[in-house]
């Protein structure tokens, strides 16, 4: 076929285009994988019993808005990683200001604390679990963006699947806060931090080969 | 010429991307010329690959033709989906090491047009073959024959969203399909 022939073809197919498909598809991926998050963690987990007087525990909140703050970071650089020729620029600073954050205040609170009780507050009581957890509850949005970005153009796929598993591992940190019985700071540096990762790296994995366009 | 080219050519793909048909068309032949250029002067090696990679480009950029924003020069954009469609051809045939002009140089997309189209080497008709009558049809009606939506939807029975669905489909398929060929 004539390059030609293939101009002409692609103008017949000229219909108005939705406007900002990225920002869009990526929420919309967020929205149908959210309420999926919470229901494995309701029906695997449950919500810890005390979440009412919890809710009047600033640490409580610390948990929940820390990862909603990587996870709106995390938005903003998907839906620039997912159009050709867009940097991304402080987004990066958006996804690392946290977790430094998070990690400066634990480390803190590490060495101001007694002897005795530093051990308790790196391992808790659910050390085993916490990372696997928050990595099975952030399927759904994990699975959910890659296909909208699937219907994007990421020209970087190992960063955009990357991308991908910082917004669903950060999105699956907040929800599983609601369960969470750990209250330290060095738990949360160590172990939430460990269970966003593993999204991150299995993106990073699987960006190459199901991105591809 | 450089900044001009994109004024005018932005302002051609912004009144495409409303569904102006025209300026649409208009956009993409010259657009393809400077994919030429582009791609021309970075696989000077491989004079036969080029027309291939502008197709491939082209059916990319307007497939994901929603992935603009008009916030955006136009020329990274393009760049981008260029320099992606190229650097993947390069990866397959693994001679990366062997191409002396950095991907990451200065020469600008916009920066020169070369209208002389050569023959595609795949056949891209070949390859149209293969979709379902579905999408085939609606294509090879539009494309050979020159006929508009309506005319097609006549012509082969079907409706005029079917006709338009069915281009929009194919030419995701045929994409995918160029996709998994050769390489």
């Amino acid at each position: 076929m004539k390059t030609d022939d293939l101009v002409a073809l692609l103008a017949a197919d000229a219909q108005p285009v939705p406007r900002n498909a990225a920002t869009r598809r990526i929420a919309l991926a967020l929205l149908l994988g959210l309420p999926l998050a919470a229901v494995i963690m309701q029906t695997r987990f449950g919500v810890r019993s005390d979440l009412v007087q919890v809710m009047y525990w600033p640490m409580f909140w610390v948990k929940v808005l820390l990862p909603c703050l990587i996870a709106i970071a995390g938005f903003v650089v998907l839906q620039r990683l997912a159009r050709p020729g867009v940097a991304v620029r402080g987004g990066w600073l958006g996804l690392a200001l946290p977790v430094l954050m998070l990690w400066t205040l634990a480390f803190a609170s590490y060495l101001l604390a007694p002897e005795a009780e530093r051990a308790g507050m790196v391992w808790g009581q659910t050390w085993r679990t916490c990372s696997l957890n928050i990595a099975l509850i952030s399927l759904p949005v994990f699975v959910a963006a890659m296909v909208a970005l699937k219907s994007l153009a990421p020209t970087r796929p190992a960063l955009a699947g990357a991308g991908t598993g910082a917004l669903a591992g950060a999105a699956a940190a907040a929800v599983y806060a609601f369960h969470c019985p750990e209250l330290a700071l060095p738990f949360l540096a160590i172990w939430y931090v460990a269970g966003m990762a593993l999204p991150v790296v299995a993106g990073a994995l699987l960006g190459p080969r199901v991105l591809r366009w | 010429m450089h900044g001009d080219a994109e004024v005018q050519l932005r302002g051609l793909f912004l009144r495409g991307l409303e569904g102006d048909a025209a300026a649409y068309h208009q956009f993409l032949q010259k657009l393809s010329a400077h994919l030429r250029a582009f791609l021309g002067k970075r696989l000077f090696g491989w004079p036969d690959e080029v027309e291939d990679l502008v197709q491939e480009c082209l059916l990319a950029m307007h497939n994901q033709r929603h992935t603009y924003q008009s916030d955006q020069p136009l020329t990274a954009w393009v760049q981008a989906i260029a320099r992606y469609k190229m650097i993947d051809l390069l990866r397959a045939k693994s001679v990366r090491e062997a191409l002396h002009d950095p991907l990451d140089d200065e020469l600008a997309v916009f920066a020169d047009s070369d209208t002389d189209a050569a023959d595609a080497r795949r056949d891209l008709a070949g390859l149209l073959d293969t979709l379902p009558d579905r999408q085939r049809l609606p294509i090879v009606h539009v494309k050979l024959q020159g006929l508009s939506v309506a005319e097609t939807a006549s012509a082969t029975g079907m409706s005029e969203s079917a006709v338009k669905v069915g281009i929009h489909r194919g030419l995701k398929a045929l994409a995918a399909r160029i996709r998994s060929s050769a390489r």
